[in-house]
């Protein structure tokens, strides 16, 4: 007696795609993804078994343990929607091909989303915002909100399809080099644009005056002997844009000094003191507690 | 503030309580929610710059491995709150920021908390399929999802509760230095969410990527836009150059860069 076939619409995979947003919901300390995940795949199982003790089977066994990155776990709920199917269909696979493909791809696939994702795109496009927002524009928020939920929703679509169509076989396309290289591009990126936030938005000034030089006449504007009205603003523009000084005294501060060296030297310096302190297992919270403390009594000595 | 508005606030709230776990549409981040709160409660700007700010500070901030970073939703929605109260508008930004910190670190506890509700939960779902009953998970589901909401919702709720008079009395009672200080705090703090970053990407390989970008940054015309750009086209012409280069040799080319830099900054 052969059964008709079974097999998952498109519409059937919108809607465990649009559940699959919500993988993180029930994160628990015991089995951390696994409700949401089974929460993501009820619609698949309730259209391909009929059968009561079927559907219990199921259910049961994608409450197993699951944990990865939320927006790779949809090439995995690919496979594994393809891999239902075809169990659906009669096919032999087991509970524990359907649990390793999971438990294979959830590692690896957990190390391509974290440095993509958390580590260049969100500070990216993150920093993006921020910049235009710190001076109030309201582009800054919209631009973040809408290009981070097309980058999301078009990475989830599209691995989810293209493992629901490879099934089991992704794993060996997977291990071909693609997602090394991907990882390599988006950590090169993001040490790239790192270093460049590190520049531009660390701030760090320096206050105390290193050394006040009285200037020589001829180095700065004259501004007693300069015409009277507009023609003086005029004349003191052109000689500022030539090049004087405004004021008789050239004060210099110990920021000066550093900014000549290299802008952005110090910012730098005290990245790598927090690297180094997170690599000493310090808490993040003690080290940004710690750098309040320092902004705070610095400012009360005069330093910053 | 107006009863709308309080409600509106914590609507608002319980989004970003929602997406401090899920981590999908980004109503969590600071850019977000204090966007948002901002505009619910008048004060659009404001609240765009608080975003601004505190989006700079958290950049780095995600929850992996070991290293739990604080809870941006939290901080984000109580200092907007605090922010829009304190009615000092662009001058109380300082202590805003400074007030977010702490309550970063207090979100965490929230968190934990919440996620230990949910291993009874989970149990209550296995119920559930044990029967057959998948409507019941879908509801465990979204009960966890409203759980986390509430988690910021609620704190919110009493902060909208306290009079902005005593918020604004707080705030004023702040003596000066501690608000500047806490402002130039502000601003280096943000190294730790880069350093956290850093330290999970970097490898031998990518160390000369971050030397060139952090030169490039200095040259001030070319925007943040343009330096990703260059950056992703490095990182592009360099893997093309590995792989036809070394043929198939495919281990991630790492001791073929000669980066004496490179080097010494790993061993440090």
């Amino acid at each position: 007696m052969q059964e008709k076939k079974v097999s998952l619409t498109k519409s059937d995979r919108l809607r465990v795609a649009w559940r699959s947003t919500f993988i993180q919901g029930s994160w628990n300390y015991e089995r951390m993804q696994n409700g949401g995940w089974c929460y993501s795949m009820i619609p698949a199982i309730n259209k391909l078994y009929k059968k009561k003790e079927d559907r219990i089977a199921a259910y049961q066994r994608h409450l197993e343990f699951f944990n990865t990155h939320p927006y790779v776990a949809s090439p995995v709920i690919g496979v594994t929607l393809a891999l239902e199917e075809e169990r659906a269909n009669g096919a032999p696979v087991d509970d524990v091909a359907i649990q390793g493909v999971k438990v294979g791809m959830m590692g690896p696939l957990a190390g391509v989303g974290d440095p993509v994702f958390w580590y260049t795109v969100r500070p990216i496009v993150g920093a993006l915002g921020a910049s235009l927002a710190l001076s109030g524009n309201i582009l800054g928020p919209i631009l973040f909100f809408v290009i981070w939920n097309i980058i999301r929703w078009g990475f989830m679509w599209y691995t989810q399809e293209f493992g629901y169509r490879a099934g089991s076989k992704i794993t060996e396309d997977l291990s071909g080099g693609l997602l090394q290289s991907v990882t390599r591009v988006a950590s090169m990126m993001g040490m790239f644009v790192i270093a460049a936030l590190i520049e531009r938005w660390v701030t760090i000034k320096f206050t105390p005056v290193v050394s006040k030089i009285t200037q020589q006449a001829g180095a700065y504007i004259d501004w007693d002997k300069l015409p009277k009205g507009a023609k003086g603003i005029q004349s003191a523009l052109q000689q500022q844009a030539s090049g004087l000084s405004l004021t008789k005294v050239k004060v210099t501060t110990l920021q000066d000094n550093l900014d000549s060296l290299i802008p952005g030297l110090v910012p730098l310096l005290l990245t790598f003191l927090c690297m180094w302190l997170l690599k000493k297992k310090v808490s993040p919270i003690v080290i940004i507690i710690g750098i309040f403390v320092v902004g705070v009594v610095g400012h009360v000595v005069g330093l910053l | 503030m107006s009863a709308i508005s309080m409600i509106l606030v914590v609507i608002v709230a319980f989004f970003a309580g929602m997406e401090g776990i899920l981590d999908e549409f980004q109503f969590h981040q600071p850019l977000v929610s204090c966007t948002l709160i901002g505009l619910v409660t008048g004060h659009l700007t404001l609240g765009i710059m608080l975003g601004g700010s505190l989006q700079m500070i958290a950049l780095g901030w995600a929850n992996i491995g070991a290293a739990v970073a604080p809870d941006i939703a939290l901080a984000a929605t109580a200092s907007a709150i605090i922010l829009i109260q304190g009615g000092q508008g662009t001058h109380g930004l300082g202590s805003a920021i400074a007030f977010a910190i702490p309550l970063a670190v207090a979100g965490l506890f929230l968190t934990m908390i919440v996620r230990t509700i949910t291993v009874a939960i989970v149990h209550f779902m296995d119920a559930a399929a044990a029967q057959g009953n998948s409507r019941m998970i879908d509801f465990w589901q979204v009960v966890c999802i409203c759980l986390q909401g509430l988690r910021i919702a609620i704190p919110a709720a009493l902060l909208l509760i306290i009079p902005a008079s005593s918020v604004r009395d707080m705030l004023s009672a702040m003596p000066s230095w501690l608000n500047e200080g806490m402002t130039i705090g502000g601003g280096m703090v943000v190294a730790v969410g880069y350093a956290m970053v850093i330290n999970m990407m970097a490898s031998r390989e990518v160390w000369p990527f971050f030397a060139i970008g952090f030169v490039v940054a200095a040259i001030s015309d070319l925007t943040l836009i343009a330096i990703g750009a260059i950056g992703l086209s490095l990182a592009l012409m360099y893997l093309q150059l590995d792989k036809g280069g070394s043929g198939n040799s495919g281990n991630g080319g790492n001791s073929n860069t000669g980066d004496p830099l490179g080097d010494i900054l790993d061993d440090y």
